[in-house]
């Protein structure tokens, strides 16, 4: 469904991306790896129109390079950008209603069925956003792109930070996602979570991509996993 | 005395309101574009003339509903082809781009109305006594322009706190970036921003042209002490341009009502001076007299001892 061919990037005068190529199936969870500094984030800003991309990137046979965000979004891709980005005056459920996309069109997910899931973020449905633990704050905002209910959600470092059973959360709705068959763009550093939910796995460095594989191929990987993982 | 503070206090109180009128769609534009829109003030002269020209052929009212209207298209369209271009150079061109707007807009006020005062009237429907204290009136008008004003602020905060437009307003604001991956149109939002704030410069056009005089300066005379509001206020926060708003509007009703002078003041410590002195004119200085440089005196005072405005957060 994402199809990313020879995608370039600059900072200013630096060359981040050099030539990125990977794809995503329908209904996939697609892992990108690699060590901090090498291209993974700006690879999914520029999916999503935030870093000015140079090369391909079709979304549903559709080239979307160069798009303005919204209309990126509007097309069915979700991001969860690392710094979370809550609203910190808004209350919870107004960050959440700030996700949907219009009024009308209700999705996969809503606001009932995600504060079933997330008993937490329902007792604090009326504070505001800026208050809630590091944890919370990154279930509200996988929440709240849910709430745009995108067909690829594009997620940059959920666990970054978090406490050992809120990292198992996470992965808990990374699954339940990928049930309702959206497909997941996760970018981690940590290779165990991303092991244990991915069916494919990438792994970058210097700007491209330099190792394609499924978790049970990368664990076989020792030379890989030692030049360009492990730290 | 107790006459003259009543009425006083709501003269105070129209004036305020107006003012906030103007500065709460400032404060907004701000916001938004971390920049200060010197042109402001000239949407609110448009909104007199065009309720001016409009009301000689269609009457008072549909110039009320109209001319905001139309300032408020204005508005939107100045930001769309102009701003939005100006903005990739920073803000030093963004700032000299509104100016140069402001010069623009009173050249063409004068270019088509022309320089002299026009004979913009309150509607005679409104032209009575709303009542009489102390042997004062107090004019239906003057009550009008109050209950506009708080029906305007009533609907502007549910718009912006319990609406999801709101919402998106608010939150677009601080965070631009993430609102647009959450697949809301930010530059349209802004465009519609800057379109009711000018609106509401507008409206308070329409509503003050009767009362301050329709005339070339008067986008000037009243978006200087606008300015001074928002500053005073904090940049950016519109709780504090309400606060600085009434404090302006009621410090200068006051001092304009009062009949205290240099010489009062001098008397109470006990000092006086010959007629013939050769400073005389300073001694006899009153109040009245000093009232239009006090927003002016207020300012200087908040920038020396409160940088950041009544409200206002230090900038990170």
């Amino acid at each position: 469904m994402l199809e990313v061919t020879d995608l370039h990037a600059y900072y200013g005068k630096s060359h981040i991306l050099q030539g990125v190529n990977f794809n995503i199936q329908e209904g996939e969870i697609v892992s990108l790896l690699g060590r901090n500094g090498v291209g993974r984030s700006t690879t999914v800003k520029s999916i999503m129109g935030e870093v000015p991309p140079q090369g391909s990137i079709r979304f549903r046979g559709q080239e979307i390079a160069g798009l303005p965000a919204y209309r990126i979004a509007k097309l069915g891709i979700g991001y969860v950008p690392e710094n979370r980005d809550i609203f910190p005056t808004l209350t919870v459920r107004q960050n959440l209603i700030l996700g949907q996309k219009s009024m009308r069109r209700s999705g996969r997910w809503s606001i009932e069925e995600l504060f079933r899931m997330f008993p937490n973020l329902e007792q604090r449905a009326d504070v505001p956003g800026g208050v809630l633990s590091g944890g919370e704050q990154q279930m509200l905002c996988m929440c709240r792109t849910l709430m745009g209910d995108p067909e690829l959600v594009m997620i940059d470092e959920p666990t970054e930070g978090l406490a050992p059973k809120v990292v198992e959360q996470v992965g808990n709705l990374l699954r339940e996602i990928a049930d309702r068959g959206v497909a997941i763009l996760l970018v981690e550093q940590k290779l165990n979570i991303a092991l244990r939910v991915s069916s494919r796995l990438y792994v970058m460095g210097h700007g491209e991509v330099v190792y394609e594989g499924t978790p049970t191929s990368l664990k076989q990987a020792d030379a890989v996993r030692a030049e360009w993982l492990e730290i | 005395m107790l006459d003259v503070f009543l009425f006083a206090t709501l003269n105070g109180l129209v004036t305020g309101l107006l003012l906030f009128m103007l500065a709460s769609g400032l404060t907004l534009i701000f916001s938004m574009m971390g920049v200060l829109n010197f042109a402001h003030a000239s949407f609110y002269m448009l909104g007199a003339y065009f309720a001016y020209s409009i009301s000689s052929y269609l009457g008072f009212w549909i110039g009320l509903l109209l001319a905001p209207v139309i300032v408020g298209i204005l508005g939107a369209l100045v930001e769309r082809y102009g701003l939005r271009h100006v903005h990739r150079h920073g803000h030093v061109a963004e700032l000299v781009f509104t100016f140069g707007l402001a010069f623009l807009i009173e050249e063409l006020v004068q270019f088509f109305w022309g320089r002299d005062t026009k004979n913009y009237q309150q509607p005679d429907i409104l032209d009575f006594p709303l009542f009489t204290l102390f042997g004062q009136e107090f004019s239906a008008y003057r009550g009008f322009m109050i209950f506009i004003s708080v029906l305007i602020f009533i609907g502007l905060y549910y718009l912006l706190t319990r609406s999801r437009i709101g919402i998106i307003i608010q939150a677009a604001i601080t965070h631009p970036h993430t609102v647009a991956s959450l697949g809301h149109n930010v530059p349209l939002i802004f465009m519609g921003v800057f379109g009711v704030g000018s609106a509401l410069a507008g409206v308070a056009g329409v509503i003050a042209g009767p009362v301050l005089t329709t005339f070339p300066g008067m986008a000037v005379v009243l978006g200087s002490i606008v300015f001074v509001i928002v500053v005073i206020g904090g940049l950016g926060s519109l709780a504090g341009a309400f606060i600085a708003s009434l404090l302006i509007g009621l410090l200068q009703s006051y001092a304009i009502a009062s009949d205290l002078g240099m010489q009062d003041l001098l008397a109470l410590l006990g000092v006086s001076f010959e007629r013939s002195h050769p400073l005389n004119d300073l001694w006899t200085l009153t109040l009245p007299q000093i009232a239009p440089i006090l927003p002016f005196l207020l300012l200087v005072l908040v920038l020396i001892f409160r940088p950041t405005g009544l409200l206002g957060k230090r900038e990170e």
